[in-house]
């Protein structure tokens, strides 16, 4: 007999002294976990279904509600671990991929965690941030090699000429590309609103630009992926930037599927697809199959948008990373965008997520230096992301030689995400990752707004008194600054990698 | 006359979660605090807020505190009257005899006969000891907030 295994990944604990029956529980939660005993009259949970977004502890106006991780344990084995057991039952029983959403969240080394900043001491002195200025301010876009100051007509011509085409950021985090369909509406305009009012700028994703959008169109980076949905000359018109995805972290090789389910009027109008249909992306652009195919489209958009937009590649950090970079830079584009392994997603296999990519912080390291053993770092500007938790990840990877940074998980944990990594389920509580308008309603976006400028704004106060430890009153004298770094814990061949010295190495 | 502040609704926040009702009584009722109150059945009052819902779409509704309160022209006690200082539409349950006039003129039905007190109308008053009303403070999206008269949002910072 092979019996389903109970898979409950959470136990509930609910303190009946504590419960009053109000059952904001039962009315709350998305997956039925909560409903009234009639038996009883108490209010009782299905632990089973539970996903642990914790929407129903957060809300409960007593605390009675405690989700703890299931205690029942397999007997303990290093290799057959839990989750696997429970996997195989799955699709034992289905017969299917085992989906998943977010980024990898497998324990392999977080080189982050491995990598040490310095500080200012006697021989120079360090800045305080509070009372002298200090600079976040980012360009984006491909820099000229060189202005020749006799040939300049002043009068006839500015600073600002010199600047054109490129993308100004007052800190060096973007939002990174999260498609209305993949998120709510409402997310999607907390996120474009906060880029609108921080000075920085959010991206699309391939959901295409609504309507209601507009207003936040000049600060909107617009993606062409594989599927083209939404793409019209309007569409990259409006738009500040453009970003040719090939690839993303959590999924590199894989396309993207939106159930037609999904397929509301307003996400039909945006992709401009039929209503109900399948949005399907395929997993590579079938008219780009070389360096050569990818110059042709950058160009198309270029000449679409006159010369006066950066247009920029999005790719998965994979193993050859570096020269793909190089033929990306080499192919025209303006900005590479490179996704760790540990690049967030809508739905992915969970196979696929956890297997396939390199961490970021080498995919940085490694394209940062071949570019400059290439002399063409200039040309080009690199935007990391892929699991940037804390400001001080971001100033490792500027470090590393990044010139921003894209948040998409913190970004969404600031808007209530707990990483239950149900998104693909379409039920998210937090009214992020869903379409379903019982559920989207939850994410005031106001409240959105200012949690996401609050959140920008203490990581460029960090950031900056970090930046003023070092002595550096310019996130631009620390781009590609590896002496700042020391490893610790690392092997000779990753120290070589990243390009940094070890703890305890003077310059 | 002073113009009272009002509760206004963004039905499209409004979660369903009805924790404004569950703060509006415990504010109302002689223990203040949620889990004595409702385990010790200290329920002193009914919550002033009408919830309604269909399908995905919620909100919940208080006392209007109109300008011309059609309920002040149609009690017959003189139990619910205008606050001077305030402005706000009050009710005095001692002078209340229960003939659901109130009840039945409000144009937007938000007076309730009181099932705790016999005879007894009940009815929202903006948390007459408090700046902020119970509700908007716990409404977990701000799907109801207060503004002055002059329809300014009033917020906490």
């Amino acid at each position: 007999m092979a019996k389903s295994k109970n898979i409950s990944d959470f136990v509930i604990e609910r303190d009946q002294n504590r419960c009053i029956k109000c059952h904001a529980c039962v009315r709350v939660c998305a997956n039925d976990v909560h409903f009234k005993d009639d038996a009883t009259s108490e209010v009782a949970s299905d632990d089973s279904k539970c996903v642990g977004c914790h929407f129903c502890e957060d809300l409960c106006p007593t605390g009675a509600l405690v989700i703890r991780k299931n205690p029942s344990e397999t007997r303990e084995n290093a290799h057959w671990k839990k989750e696997y057991i429970y996997r195989i039952v799955r699709q034992a029983e289905t017969g299917g991929i085992v989906l998943t959403g977010m980024g990898c969240d497998r324990p392999y080394k977080n080189y982050f965690d491995h990598i040490l900043l310095n500080a200012a001491q006697v021989t120079n002195p360090s800045i305080d941030p509070l009372r002298e200025p200090m600079e976040l301010k980012t360009f984006i876009g491909r820099k000229i090699d060189a202005v020749n100051l006799d040939d300049l007509n002043w009068k006839t011509t500015s600073i600002d000429e010199i600047m054109s085409g490129l993308l100004e950021l007052e800190v060096p985090i973007m939002f990174s590309a999260m498609s209305f369909g993949s998120i709510s509406l409402n997310a999607c305009k907390a996120i474009a609103e906060a880029a609108k009012l921080c000075g920085t700028y959010w991206n699309t994703g391939e959901g295409g630009l609504h309507q209601s959008l507009y207003p936040y169109a000049d600060r909107a980076i617009v993606q062409i992926a594989s599927g083209r949905f939404g793409v019209s000359s309007e569409y990259l018109s409006r738009a500040a930037a453009v970003e040719i995805k090939i690839g993303q972290g959590a999924k590199p090789g894989i396309g993207g599927h939106l159930p037609g389910e999904k397929v509301s009027q307003e996400i039909s109008l945006t992709r401009m697809i039929p209503q109900g249909s399948d949005a399907i992306s395929p997993a590579p652009h079938h008219d780009i199959y070389s360096i050569e195919d990818l110059r042709q489209l950058i160009f198309a958009i270029k000449e679409t948008v006159d010369y006066k937009k950066p247009v920029g590649v999005k790719i998965a950090a994979v193993h050859n990373v570096a020269p793909i970079a190089s033929g990306i830079v080499r192919a025209g584009a303006d900005f590479i965008t490179i996704d760790g392994v540990r690049g967030g997603t809508g739905a992915a296999p969970v196979v696929i997520r956890d297997n396939v990519g390199i961490p970021i912080e080498i995919a940085i390291a490694v394209v940062d230096q071949r570019l400059r053993d290439e002399g063409i770092r200039n040309q080009i500007s690199i935007v990391a992301a892929g699991g940037f938790r804390t400001s001080s990840d971001i100033i490792k990877a500027i470090t590393l030689g990044a010139d921003a940074v894209y948040i998409g998980t913190s970004a969404l944990i600031a808007l209530g995400c707990h990483v239950c990594q149900k998104c693909y389920t379409g039920k998210c509580n937090w009214g992020i990752a869903t379409q379903d308008p019982y559920l989207t309603r939850r994410l005031n976006p106001e409240i959105g707004t200012k949690r996401l400028c609050n959140l920008l704004r203490a990581w460029s106060l960090e950031m900056k008194e970090m930046l003023g430890g070092m002595g550096i009153n310019a996130i631009e004298s620390l781009r590609g600054n590896r002496e700042q770094l020391r490893g610790i814990d690392l092997s000779e061949i990753e120290l070589k990698i990243l390009g940094i010295k070890h703890a305890g190495e003077s310059w | 006359m002073v113009k009272p502040k009002r509760i206004i609704i963004k039905e499209e926040y409004c979660i369903g979660c009805r924790l404004c009702e569950i703060y509006c009584v415990t504010k109302h009722s002689c223990a203040k605090e949620i889990i004595k109150m409702y385990k010790e059945k200290k329920i002193a009052s009914e919550s002033g807020i009408c919830f309604e819902e269909k399908g995905s779409i919620s909100f919940a509704i208080q006392c209007r505190h109109c300008d011309d309160a059609p309920c002040l022209e149609a009690c017959i006690t003189g139990a619910m009257f205008r606050d001077k200082d305030t402005g706000r539409v009050l009710h005095n349950k001692e002078k209340c005899v229960g003939c659901w006039m109130c009840v039945m003129v409000c144009p937007v039905g938000v007076v309730k006969i009181s099932q705790s007190e016999k005879r007894v109308a009940s009815k929202c008053d903006l948390c007459i000891d408090r700046e902020f009303p119970a509700c908007v403070e716990n409404c977990p999206n701000e799907a109801i907030y207060v503004v002055d008269y002059e329809g300014k949002k009033i917020t906490k910072e």
